[in-house]
């Protein structure tokens, strides 16, 4: 139960709306970190905690493509396909994943260690073809570097070739124009 | 290459600016704040920002402080404001930037704009994926608060204002400022029918403002320099002040270039961002996000600016510019555009979410090679039966890419319906059909 772990946190969530409905997206959240997806028995309790119905938890929760209603592997690997990225090799990408890992957007792998998503702009247009996965950003993703990043994820769990605070391009090259 | 003084990119141009709270008041932060609050009177500061003729920078552009204007006066409840950081416009990032290396710019343009409204509680609703920058904003939050820039009795003025980071989950839609609303209010992200406007039903149907990120960022600036030095900025009197636009696609230097509103399409294209990326030329580009109708060579001495992009047959919109050479399939190009459409229809207006799906179906088919020479008048139609016949203006947005390609590009697709036709490909003709 979300409730009894999480009181405090979920008591300042509250406490940030007037209106208790609010809190729904920032509880489905917890729940998503907790179970790695939403689970019916957390929107049940999600609605009673929020004095909502639990088809209104269930219509807003079907309605976010972040919220995963069912199971996804510990990386879910989410490679931007729309045109931006597309013009500088998103469907390349793609297929380095599937031949590398042997999954198609919409699978798992058998270790359920990766998941692969083909998803709408990430708004990372400039420094395409680039992937989320999960809390993190990979940008201007080569074949070297996709390899390094699937390696240290299976090692370390994260890597270090993420995208830290944004700016593109990068202060030196911005004052040289 | 010519160099422009940046506004909102200089602290996080220095190399080693980091935006933590110390150095954005070394580089002359929360100074409007102090100079304003209690000081200046919230409807002198709507004055300021209406004569500085700054516009939004989301999409529509509508003028600021028209906006904060339409706020009831002598309402007496709460207000709110929100800031629109749902970035989801294909082709633009540069929000994500403002967030990610000076949040306090933000948050001091946040304050001014609260106490300009008179609003007490605010929310940034950031786009779902920005995981680092939700926490970069909530780290800036705390160290505002601690140094009493936000919370209760900012500088013993007796003026309390918080502001909260509120994260989205994945939906286009929700930068509509009235799907934002519903969005923020714990439902579907389904744009409202207006009126009533926000500024009289917003957010828990109280008055309120939605500005967009970048809108917001130039408030501090505004304030501290003046009305009359940012309106004599970019192409006064309609485009005042810089915009970030962000350059993607076959350019050498892909990123944000901030520059005065007016400058060309050929300047920040072969001049700030590099130019091509080979020796291909430039076959079409997109002037202001995947709303925006393509353009064509013809149109690179057009103005960045509203209204000459306007009368180029397209919009100057979120200021994502993306760029595509010679060889880049425009059938195709259209297609992409088209299936984030369909993907992003939230389905609450039936020319929409029902157009968007044949769209796509019929694009796909012409791709192909199954398509047929009717389809092209079908397509139009259909674009044209969506078009202003929705709640909000993605309708209009979704039939951008395929009308603005069919009309320069048409050619293009006629090949493709040509070479399904020697293949002898295409499904028969269902029976009656008139073409």
């Amino acid at each position: 139960m979300l409730k009894e772990k999480y009181q405090a946190e979920i008591d300042e969530i509250l406490s940030r709306y007037p209106v208790k409905r609010s809190a729904l997206l920032p509880l489905l959240y917890l729940a998503q970190r907790e179970e790695g997806y939403v689970t019916e028995t957390a929107m049940q309790e999600i609605a009673g905690i929020l004095k909502l119905t639990p088809p209104q938890v269930y219509e807003t929760a079907t309605f976010y493509t972040m919220l995963n209603l069912k199971p996804v592997g510990k990386f879910h690997l989410q490679v931007c396909k729309s045109l931006m990225c597309a013009l500088v090799g998103s469907d390349t990408v793609i297929g380095w994943i599937g031949t590398k890992l042997g999954i198609k957007p919409g699978e798992t792998t058998q270790d359920k260690l990766f998941t692969l998503s083909s998803v709408e702009c990430l708004a990372a247009c400039g420094t395409g073809p680039m992937m989320q996965v999960n809390d993190d950003y990979y940008e201007r993703l080569t074949e070297e570097k996709l390899d390094r990043i699937l390696a240290d994820l299976r090692q370390t769990g994260t890597s270090s070739l993420k995208t830290g605070p944004f700016m593109w391009p990068e202060p030196a090259n911005a004052v040289k124009g | 290459m010519k160099t422009y003084e940046p506004i909102l990119l200089k602290n996080m141009m220095q190399p080693e600016y980091a935006g933590s709270l110390p150095e954005y008041e070394r580089a002359g932060g929360y100074q409007a704040l102090r100079k304003v609050l209690g000081k200046v009177t919230p409807a002198e500061v709507t004055a300021v920002v209406m004569k500085s003729g700054l516009r939004g920078r989301g999409g529509a552009g509508f003028p600021t402080g028209v906006k904060w204007g339409f706020l009831p006066k002598d309402y007496q409840g709460p207000r709110y404001l929100c800031c629109n950081a749902d970035e989801s416009e294909p082709g633009t990032f540069k929000d994500r930037q403002l967030i990610e290396r000076d949040p306090h710019q933000l948050l001091e343009g946040m304050l001014l704009a609260c106490y300009a409204i008179g609003a007490a509680s605010s929310y940034i609703y950031i786009r779902g994926e920005f995981v680092l920058g939700a926490k970069i904003l909530e780290a800036a939050i705390k160290e505002a608060r601690a140094a009493g820039y936000v919370g209760k009795n900012i500088f013993g003025t007796g003026i309390s204002i918080d502001i909260w980071v509120h994260r989205g989950a994945g939906a286009y839609i929700c930068g509509e400022e009235t799907a934002l609303l519903e969005s923020l209010e714990g439902k579907r992200g389904l744009p409202r029918v207006k009126p009533p406007f926000p500024a009289t039903h917003g957010l828990y149907n109280k008055p309120t403002v939605v500005n967009n990120v970048e809108t917001l960022a130039n408030l501090p600036h505004i304030m501290n320099r003046g009305a009359e030095w940012f309106a004599s900025i970019g192409s006064p009197p309609k485009s005042t002040g810089t915009r970030v636009f962000c350059v993607s696609g076959h350019v050498a230097r892909p990123g944000n270039y901030e520059v005065p509103m007016g400058i060309t399409f050929r300047e920040l294209i072969y001049e700030q961002a590099g130019g091509m990326r080979s020796d291909k030329k430039l076959k079409a580009f997109i002037p202001g996000g995947a709303s925006a109708p393509f353009l064509t060579p013809d149109h690179l001495d057009v103005k960045l600016d509203f209204e000459s992009v306007a009368l180029a047959g397209s919009m100057l919109g979120s200021g994502g510019v993306t760029v595509m050479e010679e060889g880049t399939d425009m059938v195709w190009a259209a297609l992409r555009l088209m299936e984030f459409f369909y993907h992003e229809s939230c389905g609450k207006c039936s020319p929409c979410r029902e157009g968007s799906s044949w769209l796509v179906q019929i694009m796909r088919r012409i791709v192909n090679k199954r398509g047929r020479m009717a389809d092209l008048e079908t397509l139009t139609d259909l674009c044209k039966n969506i078009a202003g016949r929705t709640v909000c203006a993605f309708g209009d947005a979704e039939v951008s890419p395929i009308l603005s390609t069919l009309k320069h590009w048409r050619h293009e697709y006629v090949t493709y319906i040509h070479a399904a036709e020697a293949a002898n490909l295409i499904r028969p003709e269902p029976a009656g059909a008139k073409h």
